[in-house]
């Protein structure tokens, strides 16, 4: 074999950099750039909206105008001009009426190259799945076999044209419109997302999917997301993202809100996969994204993530531990390369009685990368017993990448027992030369300890989304070995 | 009057006070110190580092800046505060006044003296200039206490010197007229293969007037020095504290910082290493016992600046009654400072059903073949533990008292001078409510 030259590995990675960098073209219904009222009330009655949604928008929106933009992340970007954002922007083919079979055929072969055609999908993998491009969903696959068992699985838009009275009561109840700017943001311009309600006493037969991909150039997305899981009932939720590769930052700001009632269980997965921008750290998407759960009684809720992608994340999947002995949990996988920065972490808030949280957060960085975990454990005066394990380990790949920890720790309560331990090193040369002594080159050992590393993390994943999430984290780390 | 306006009204008085060159070096710090005081407020909850520390308290009284008059004190009244068994020199002050009747100073091989002198004398000119103010950060606080700075402890150890005494620096205040600031000001100066060991206290003598100390010590320690700086905070529940210790180290030097708060209303701690030069060490050690409603905020900052060093960090606590504790510690390792071993830990029980805990780990990390960690936890005595005790005939509360004693342990077994280490177990015996009659 010959040898594995530095000029291979740049070539290699020219090639191999973002799979899903290519751009469909599909015509597009896109609204004119910039925010205004007029266009709230635009997008508000293109999708046919009620008028108390309308208002809540609207509401949002002047709350919105008021705030400022926050800046205590860890994390360098120029600010988005939120005027030159369309703020709309959709297929043109989609119908309301839709089928399979109705949507273009353009926008089918998008999902080929991203690797689910749906009818494949619906065959073989028993997943149910909502895409969503740019802002407005475009198939929801299952939908039947979910309405046996009384399952809704829509998108948002959907929602709130046959299930209001759903829609009204939970909206806005986990994340409010005046939670942060991006939130609120997303409240006031939201054009689509995923709605899922699980009855009573049900366990979803099947994993539930969306897909967001932004399409258009110099649109954001914005989309919002609701999972309800009723009394005693179990989901387990996959979230899929990517982009074109474009020379422009794109916003992503999206809201997803969980509700686990009384002894339910919601597992929410994502691997997020935007474009990350160029080599150079041109380009890419800014994640700002707010993902909250409220925790019932006996409930559960557990995030795992995978980030590989988005110029910068920024975000905080976190848990309110309200009902007695419910349960938290937030696996998390970032890696960051070339000029990618990522400030996560998660929150869990301890409100009720003999509350559990575990957080495991396994950081990689690589080239000029900053990847930061950011978390917070807060156990309230009145929550007796409280039990957190916190873990952050992160990786450093090259001397000019950061890895950062800024934990917060309150705890009011003294029944609570929290752990803490964080850790950050390199890969250890006696790791790679064990490798390279039994045949294994540089590049693979590193990739092999890696996923060596998040282990804990992959576990968590769904069967089909773990074999992707460590082909990513390959992907991404590839080229990185210094 | 605002605590600030009347800081501003006395700067000009206290520049005014004839015995300033208006022309030294030291005198443009100040101002420009004092500009910096002027046009930033005391910090609020607003600001990240005191998140969860309100001053509010603290800055409400109405604090004389100049004590009116000298005040003197009996040795026999305040031998206690001494740990008077020990052969040293002492530097005391007593409402920011140096006592040279309390005192025990030396100019002989190396100078234990006063910043008064340090900044007047023109023999100390070059030294001032070379290091006075030069690590202290800007920030209120600080510049405050650089604008006023006036009087507190100066040492200076030359190359090759090891200080056979350890040294005692003792800020009194006796609170006789009326509520009062006192902001002393230390400079230690330790050159090439040189050791020193200082023990610093702050006390009031008096429940009947508030105080309010905010000191600032800068320590330069040179080239393979070692340098044991220990930290008494052991106050009425009248005083409050603000301390900051600004540490810059050189090649192969050993700086190790020990902080013993076990009173106060207020008190809090800011520690900064800057590690110049490489294979250096910085050892922190901290023990907080609170009760009632005492307030103790540690916030370290371990500056990695050079490759092959290393920082060890252990803070305990034991929080009883109302009490609070704010740890925050950061360790910053810059992108040349490769091979670096950072550790940190910092463990704390609750006691009191009020108590509160906020800790704040932190790492910020841009050099990649480090080996750095942070362990944080936060819990209660084992049940099991107190049990086994229990039924082995040792009554509850010394049961409790025992555990505890071993938790605090590890940071005790750090303390270098013995009279020292069995003055803070008493102290903590007595912490704990406890008679401990043996010997450890």
């Amino acid at each position: 074999m010959s040898k594995y030259t530095e000029d291979d590995l740049k070539k290699e990675l020219e090639v191999q950099e973002y799979e899903y960098g290519f751009y469909t073209d599909i015509e597009s219904d896109t609204f004119p750039a910039g925010l205004s009222e007029d266009i709230i009330k635009a997008i508000s009655k293109k999708k046919d909206e009620p008028q108390w949604l309308t208002d809540w928008r609207l509401d949002a929106y002047r709350i919105w105008k008021e705030m400022e933009e926050p800046d205590w992340a860890n994390v360098n970007y120029e600010k988005p001009d939120f005027n030159a954002i369309s703020y709309y922007s959709a297929p043109k083919s989609v119908d309301p009426n839709k089928t399979l079979d109705d949507v273009d055929p353009e926008l089918l072969k998008t999902f080929e190259k991203l690797g689910i055609s749906l009818d494949e999908q619906k065959k073989l993998s028993g997943v149910a799945v909502d895409i969503i491009v740019d802002s407005v969903s475009v198939a929801t696959t299952f939908k039947k076999t979910l309405g046996e068992k009384g399952i809704i699985f829509c998108s948002m838009s959907e929602a709130v044209k046959e299930h209001p009275e759903l829609v009204r009561k939970y909206l806005g109840t986990v994340v409010p419109k005046t939670d942060n700017f991006y939130a609120a943001l997303n409240s006031a311009v939201f054009t689509d997302g995923s709605f899922c309600y699980i009855p009573k006493g049900v366990r979803c037969p099947m994993e539930l999917s969306t897909y967001f991909r932004i399409n258009e150039g110099g649109t954001g997305q914005f989309e919002r997301t609701l999972v309800i899981a009723d009394e005693s009932s179990y989901v387990s939720y996959l979230e899929g993202c990517t982009a074109p590769a474009r020379d422009e930052n794109q916003l992503h700001a999206a809201v997803v809100e969980l509700i686990s009632m009384d002894d339910a269980e919601i597992k929410y997965s994502t691997v997020q996969n935007w474009f990350p921008g160029s080599k150079e750290g041109k380009g890419g998407v800014f994640n700002f994204v707010t993902k909250r759960g409220i925790c019932h009684n006996r409930a559960k809720i557990s995030w795992t993530q995978v980030e590989t992608g988005s110029a910068i994340t920024w975000k905080y999947p976190s848990c309110i531990l309200k009902g007695d002995d419910s349960v938290g949990e937030f696996y998390s996988i970032a890696v960051t390369n070339n000029y990618q920065q990522a400030d996560t972490g998660t929150k869990m808030i301890h409100l009720g009685n003999n509350t559990k949280s575990t957080i495991i957060s396994k950081g990689v960085s690589a080239g000029f990368s900053q990847n930061s975990y950011r978390g917070l454990v807060h156990i309230s005066p009145r929550a007796k017993n409280a039990r957190n394990f916190s873990q952050c380990d992160s990786l450093l790949m090259g001397d000019q990448c950061g890895a950062h920890t800024f934990p917060y720790i309150e705890v009011k309560n003294n029944t609570a027992k929290i752990e803490h331990e964080a850790t950050t090193s390199k890969i250890g040369e006696e790791q790679l030369f064990y490798c390279n002594q039994r045949g294994i080159n540089t590049e693979k050992a590193i990739a092999l300890i890696v996923n060596g590393f998040s282990k804990d993390v992959l576990n968590k994943l769904p069967m089909e989304f773990a074999v992707e999430a460590q082909k990513l984290l390959e992907i991404s780390l590839e080229g990185s070995v210094g | 009057m605002e605590l600030k306006e009347k800081l501003v009204a006395s700067f000009m008085a206290f520049e005014n006070r004839g015995n300033v060159d208006l022309d030294s070096k030291v005198h443009q710090v100040r101002t420009e110190a004092f500009e910096f005081f002027e046009k930033n407020d005391f910090p609020t909850k607003r600001d990240e580092n005191w998140k969860y520390t309100s001053l509010k308290s603290v800055l409400k009284h109405d604090y004389n800046v100049f004590p009116k008059k000298e005040n003197t004190l009996e040795f026999k009244d305040v031998k206690k505060y001494f740990i008077h068994d020990l052969d040293s020199y002492k530097i005391v002050f007593i409402d920011g006044v140096y006592s040279s009747f309390l005192s025990e100073t030396t100019h002989e091989g190396f100078d234990i003296c006063l910043m008064s002198s340090a900044l007047k004398m023109e023999k100390y000119s070059g030294v001032m200039e070379k290091y006075f103010n030069k690590i202290a950060p800007k920030e209120t606080l600080t510049s405050l206490n650089t604008a006023f700075a006036d009087e507190g402890a100066y040492i200076k150890i030359g190359n090759n010197t090891v200080v056979p005494r350890p040294i005692q620096v003792i800020n009194f205040s006796t609170g006789a007229e009326k509520d009062i600031i006192i902001q002393p000001r230390n400079l230690v100066i330790v050159g090439e293969n040189s050791q020193v060991q200082i023990i610093e206290r702050h006390q009031s003598l008096t429940e009947d007037h508030k105080t309010f100390t905010n000191s600032v010590t800068e320590i330069f320690a040179d080239k393979s020095s070692i340098v044991d700086y220990y930290k008494i905070q052991n106050d009425l529940e009248t005083s409050s504290l603000i301390d900051g210790t600004y540490i810059e180290q050189q090649e192969k030097s050993v700086v190790n910082v020990s902080t013993f708060s076990f009173g106060g209303k207020l008190t809090r701690n800011n520690l900064v290493f800057h590690q110049q030069g490489s294979r250096t060490e910085s050892n922190l050690n901290g023990i907080s016992i609170l009760d009632g409603k005492q307030h103790v905020d540690n916030q370290t900052l371990v500056k990695h600046n050079s490759p092959d060093c290393e920082s060890n960090e252990m803070y305990k606590g034991i929080y009883a009654g109302k009490s609070k504790g704010v740890f925050g510690g950061k360790i910053i390792v810059d992108q040349i400072a490769q091979r670096i071993n950072a550790f940190q830990k910092n463990n704390s029980i609750l006691i009191g059903e009020k108590s509160e805990i906020n800790a704040k780990p932190q790492l910020e990390i841009f050099a990649d073949d480090v080996k750095c960690s942070h362990g944080c936890t936060i819990g209660q005595l084992d049940e099991d533990a107190l049990f086994y005790l229990q039924s082995r005939g040792i009554p509850k509360k010394e049961a409790k008292a025992l555990l505890l004693f071993a938790f605090g342990n590890d940071v005790l077994e750090k303390i270098k001078i013995p009279q020292l280490k069995s003055r803070i177990r008493k102290q903590i015996a007595k912490s704990l409510k406890v008679n401990l009659e043996f010997e450890w």
